[in-house]
């Protein structure tokens, strides 16, 4: 560990603050204004292919800030189970069969069921919540996703006094995922997350079915998925197949592939460094800097916070 | 110095050839920012680009010697300093990707990961240890220092090479075919730098035993 010593003086420290900030401005600002003008002049778009989703109502909860094209959203995606590179998945995903498709939720619960992805789409209203989403890895996107709070689906099931936290899994089939193998990918699967039950209880946890007014096209984890915006994106489980509520803490994929890098939390913070880069700026997708400044539980703290109120979140990362 | 027999030698075209295909994927990677086709995530895109290109031509640069003796083409030598003056052509442009568009020139923020992100410590080293090389790659400066002394130093792309391995070992994710792929690669050819040595010395003890019969 680098210990910063008072003494440290920085750039900032020794220019005058305006010339400082003028010159990093206007380092950004040649090529950023090169990309504008090649996007003027060629504009691209490609559709969902998806099935529109009717009667979705907006919700509060979104943000106003400027939504990410979907052409990226749909060609940038991290889901393992169709390869490893951020371009496979949109490729390799494309037959992905997500009918007929259920979602079983059992455990510590009164009433165990299996739920159709009919029942899903009919079980709450549709809310389009436009979140930001903070990947891990120092880039974000901000979405408009379709869905409700995954709240309604487990009072659906009345879980019992037991139930301390909650258990998801993602399919998985090596006909269809032939890529999804630990050897391969370096993960093991199926791909399993886990939150805690007042996480998963509060209303921004998204169980969600769409985005973009259709339903998800399979890259992004249809046919319904989890999006957890206050934590990093791989914490958003795809393409849920199982949801188990229990008494213990829940094994993750991601900590159990590398526990010093992934903890059971995992909320923004930009404060708290993954072990091989900061966390404190992330790149708002398709920007080529690294220059907007990450918030703490990514922007959503005045509501989050009180979950871990107390809670030590260098240690808890 | 050898002199290419026609025929068996290399032609006078190829080192043009050679330098073209170098370039061709920095043509690739201009021609793709112009079209603005960088990917979503154009900084992780260059930036592996970048990478990639500096370390396979590490690699090549390495396999030179070792192709010359098996292929039976020495002359192969014409386009060493070429092929590993592109690897740090590419590692610096990969490097300048990393101060311009991850950190914006925050040479506060790139000291603090130089010295306590191992990855960046291996790629930075790696990188550092090329400076020298390509400073001396000259023929003045071999004269200058003199072919022994000049070998020597530039034995540093080894510590360089292994380096750039581990850089890349760090920093991937989960997924470690690569960086296995090129730690193999680089094992071997250093390998077999360590075997022909070994054998040459052998060589040259017993020949110094035949020429003067060992005391006892
Ligand atoms: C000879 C020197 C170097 C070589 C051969 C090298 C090679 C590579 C390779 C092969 C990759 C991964 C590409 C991929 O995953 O497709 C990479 C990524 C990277 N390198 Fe280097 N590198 C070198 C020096 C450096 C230096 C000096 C820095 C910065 C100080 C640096 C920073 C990075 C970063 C930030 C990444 C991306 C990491 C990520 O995606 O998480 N590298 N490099």
């Amino acid at each position: 560990m680098l210990i910063r010593k008072p003494a440290d003086l920085r750039p900032a420290d020794v220019t005058p603050k305006s010339v400082y900030l003028d010159r990093r401005k206007f380092l950004a600002a040649v090529p950023a204004a090169f990309l504008t003008a090649r996007e003027l002049l060629s504009p691209r778009g490609r559709a969902l292919a998806g099935t529109k989703l009717n009667n979705v109502t907006k919700s509060p909860f979104s943000t106003t800030e400027q939504m990410t094209s979907p052409d990226v959203v749909t060609h940038y995606n991290n889901f393992y189970e169709f390869g490893t590179s951020k371009n496979e998945p949109s490729r390799n995903a494309q037959n992905f069969k997500t009918s007929p498709w259920t979602v079983s939720v059992e455990g510590d619960v009164a009433k165990p069921r299996k739920f159709s992805m009919d029942e899903i789409l009919k079980l709450a209203p549709l809310e389009e919540r436009i979140y930001r989403h903070r990947c891990v890895e120092g880039w974000s996107i901000v979405v408009p996703w379709i869905g409700y709070s995954l709240s309604a689906l487990l009072n659906a099931v009345q879980p019992t006094a037991k139930a301390k936290y909650v258990a998801f899994e993602s399919y998985w089939d090596l006909k269809q995922m032939p890529m999804a193998r630990p050897d391969m990918a370096g993960i093991g699967f199926p791909y399993v997350e886990g939150l805690r039950l007042d996480e998963a209880m509060h209303p921004l946890a998204l169980l969600s079915v769409g985005m973009y007014g259709e339903t998800l096209p399979p890259q992004d984890g249809a046919p319904v998925r989890l999006v957890v915006p206050w934590k990093y994106g791989f914490k958003g489980i795809k393409s849920l197949v199982k949801i188990k509520l229990v008494s213990g803490q829940p094994s993750t994929t991601w900590n159990l592939a590398n526990a010093n890098e992934y903890g059971f939390y995992s909320n923004v913070n930009p404060d708290v460094d993954h072990p091989r880069w900061s966390q404190a700026k992330e790149q708002r997708l398709p920007s080529l800097f690294k220059n907007h400044p990450t918030q703490m539980f990514n922007g959503y703290a005045s509501q989050v916070a009180g979950l871990y109120s107390g809670m030590n979140l260098k240690k808890n990362y | 110095m050898l002199k290419s027999r026609p025929g068996k030698g290399t032609g006078k075209w190829t080192k043009v050839l050679v330098f073209l295909l170098c370039l061709a994927p920095f043509a690739r990677l201009a021609w793709r920012f112009w079209m603005q086709d960088l990917t979503p995530n154009p900084l992780e895109y260059i930036t592996h680009f970048t990478g990639n290109w500096t370390i396979r031509l590490l690699v090549a640069t390495l396999a030179v010697t070792p192709l010359r003796k098996l292929l039976g083409v020495p002359d192969l030598i014409r386009f060493r300093r070429m092929v590993g003056l592109f690897a740090f052509f590419y590692g610096c442009l990969h490097f300048l990707t990393y101060l311009w568009f991850d950190k914006l020139f925050d040479f506060h923020e790139i000291w603090k990961d130089v010295a306590k992100r191992p990855f960046i410590t291996a790629g930075f080293t790696a990188l550092m240890l090329m400076v020298p090389l390509a400073l001396t790659s000259t023929k003045g400066w071999i004269r200058r220092l003199g072919g022994k002394r000049w070998q020597r130093l530039h034995r540093l792309i080894y510590v360089s090479a292994v380096a750039a391995v581990v850089h890349y070992y760090w920093l991937v994710k989960s997924d470690i075919r690569l960086p296995v792929l090129y730690g193999s690669l680089v094992a071997v050819l250093l390998l077999y730098r360590l075997v022909t040595s070994l054998m040459r010395r052998a060589r040259q003890r017993t020949a110094a035993m035949g020429a003067a019969p060992a005391r006892t």
